[in-house]
């Protein structure tokens, strides 16, 4: 019994490995000359006839139909799980309480009691202000350091390369050899050349910059920190876009938007440690961190530079 | 169940979008495109925290915690369009299939010249 089990196992292993049987009419081969010396040539793999095993014939296979295959299995399966993971989602809402219902989520004592004594506890005029700031300040610290590690990193990303192909114009200039061209890598793209001497532009902007930076500062200090954040930069962007950002660089560059964003972030944690109802501090320190790191997302992305 | 899904219709509209979103996410080659996909998911994520949230006496609540999502959205685009722009600087495309041909090709001319280099050694 044993024994069957092993020939039959090693008729399919010889199967598998075109070991099996010979045809009838398969042609040997007269033995090649023996090599000579120093004219050695690369062995014939099958100096037999050879029958392609199943493993040949199916990376041959591969090779032609694989990619096809694999691109539309891979969206079939896509569209699959999409379809299985909308219907879950779909079963799970048709679960959930309803708007109006007395068993929503939303209707708890917590949103009251922020409305309701808010403005007592945490002396601000802006309810949204109070709860972001006070109940919910570790919260936004979080989401404040999220920013700005954002900002550092695209910061590191885009920043660097800058610096290398600065240092490599450089060694360019200095010995002027092939051999550094060669082993520079391709040069960096400018993304965004349009001219900025726009008339019609400057006249607008030299009206509504100051408007815009004070509307900013006014929404920040009522509580509305991203809104009056993104205000702000967008101020900057404007004075960038309609002169030139050389221009900005003079009051903000990479050193100025180290130290604004990160000493913000440390005040703003200070603050958090020792709360004691102060809420001016922290808004401002917030609105300051979203202006800048929003305006140096923008100029990084279409600059390559802060 | 029926009739909750059709008072549920802000939630289906979220989880619909979320599809699409996810959709764009698998099936688009182009990176950019890759990237709106999952814009169009956060956003499908507000829609349904709004609509859950909502409270017809308090209304500004949910609202203001929203605020967490949508800065974590725009950090993670940013970061998401920086490697963009370097894998684009680098291959000179934004489809991933040929930046994935040309990064294997690189790989093998790699290999070829230090297979070169030791067959030099060697001789």
């Amino acid at each position: 019994m044993n024994e069957e089990i092993k020939a039959i196992w090693k008729s399919l292993f010889d199967w598998v490995m075109g070991n099996g049987p010979r045809p009838e009419n398969e042609v040997i081969p007269d033995e090649p000359p023996p090599d000579l010396p120093f004219t050695r040539k690369p062995k014939d793999k099958y100096s037999r006839f050879h029958e392609a095993t199943l493993k040949e014939r199916y990376n041959q296979w591969l090779e032609i139909h694989g990619l096809h295959m694999f691109s539309s299995l891979y969206s079939g399966i896509s569209v699959l799980t999409c379809i299985v993971i909308v219907s879950l989602l779909l079963a799970t809402v048709s679960e959930l309480p309803s708007l109006s219902d007395e068993r929503n989520l939303a209707n708890n004592e917590i949103i009251r009691r922020y409305v309701e004594r808010g403005g007592k506890e945490t002396g601000a005029q802006n309810i949204v202000a109070g709860l972001i700031l006070n109940y919910r300040a570790f919260n936004t610290f979080g989401e404040s350091a999220v920013l700005f590690t954002a900002a550092v990193s695209v910061l590191m990303l885009l920043g660097a390369s800058r610096r290398n192909n600065a240092d490599d114009e450089q060694s360019m200039k200095g010995n002027d050899s092939g051999k550094n061209f060669m082993q520079r890598g391709p040069p960096s793209v400018r993304l965004h050349t349009f001219r900025r001497d726009d008339a019609i532009l400057r006249g607008t902007a030299s009206i509504s910059i100051p408007v815009i930076l004070i509307m900013g500062c006014v929404i920040i200090i009522n509580g509305h920190l991203l809104s009056g954040g993104a205000i702000l930069s967008t101020a900057l962007i404007l004075c960038a876009n309609a002169y030139d950002f050389e221009r900005v660089h003079k009051f903000f560059n990479e050193q100025i938007f180290i130290t604004i964003t990160s000493t913000s972030l440390m005040i703003y944690a200070l603050s958090n440690i020792f709360n004691g109802g102060l809420i001016l501090l922290p808004n401002i320190c917030i609105g300051l961190i979203v202006a800048g790191t929003l305006y140096g997302f923008y100029a990084l992305l279409s600059e390559g530079e802060i | 169940m029926l009739e909750k899904l059709i008072l549920n219709h802000y939630e289906i509209a979220a989880v619909i979008l979320s599809g699409i979103g996810l959709m764009n996410l698998l099936l688009q080659r182009n990176l950019i495109r890759k990237i709106i996909g999952l814009n169009i998911m956060n956003t499908a994520v507000y829609l349904l925290f709004a609509a859950k949230g909502y409270n017809a006496e308090y209304p500004p609540v949910p609202a203001g915690l929203i605020l967490t999502g949508i800065v974590v959205t725009v950090s993670v685009t940013t970061f998401a369009l920086a490697l963009t722009l370097k894998l684009y600087e680098t291959y000179g495309t934004l489809n991933i299939d040929e930046a994935l041909m040309k990064m294997t090709l690189q790989q093998e001319e790699l290999e070829a010249k230090i297979e070169a280099q030791e067959e030099e050694l060697i001789s």
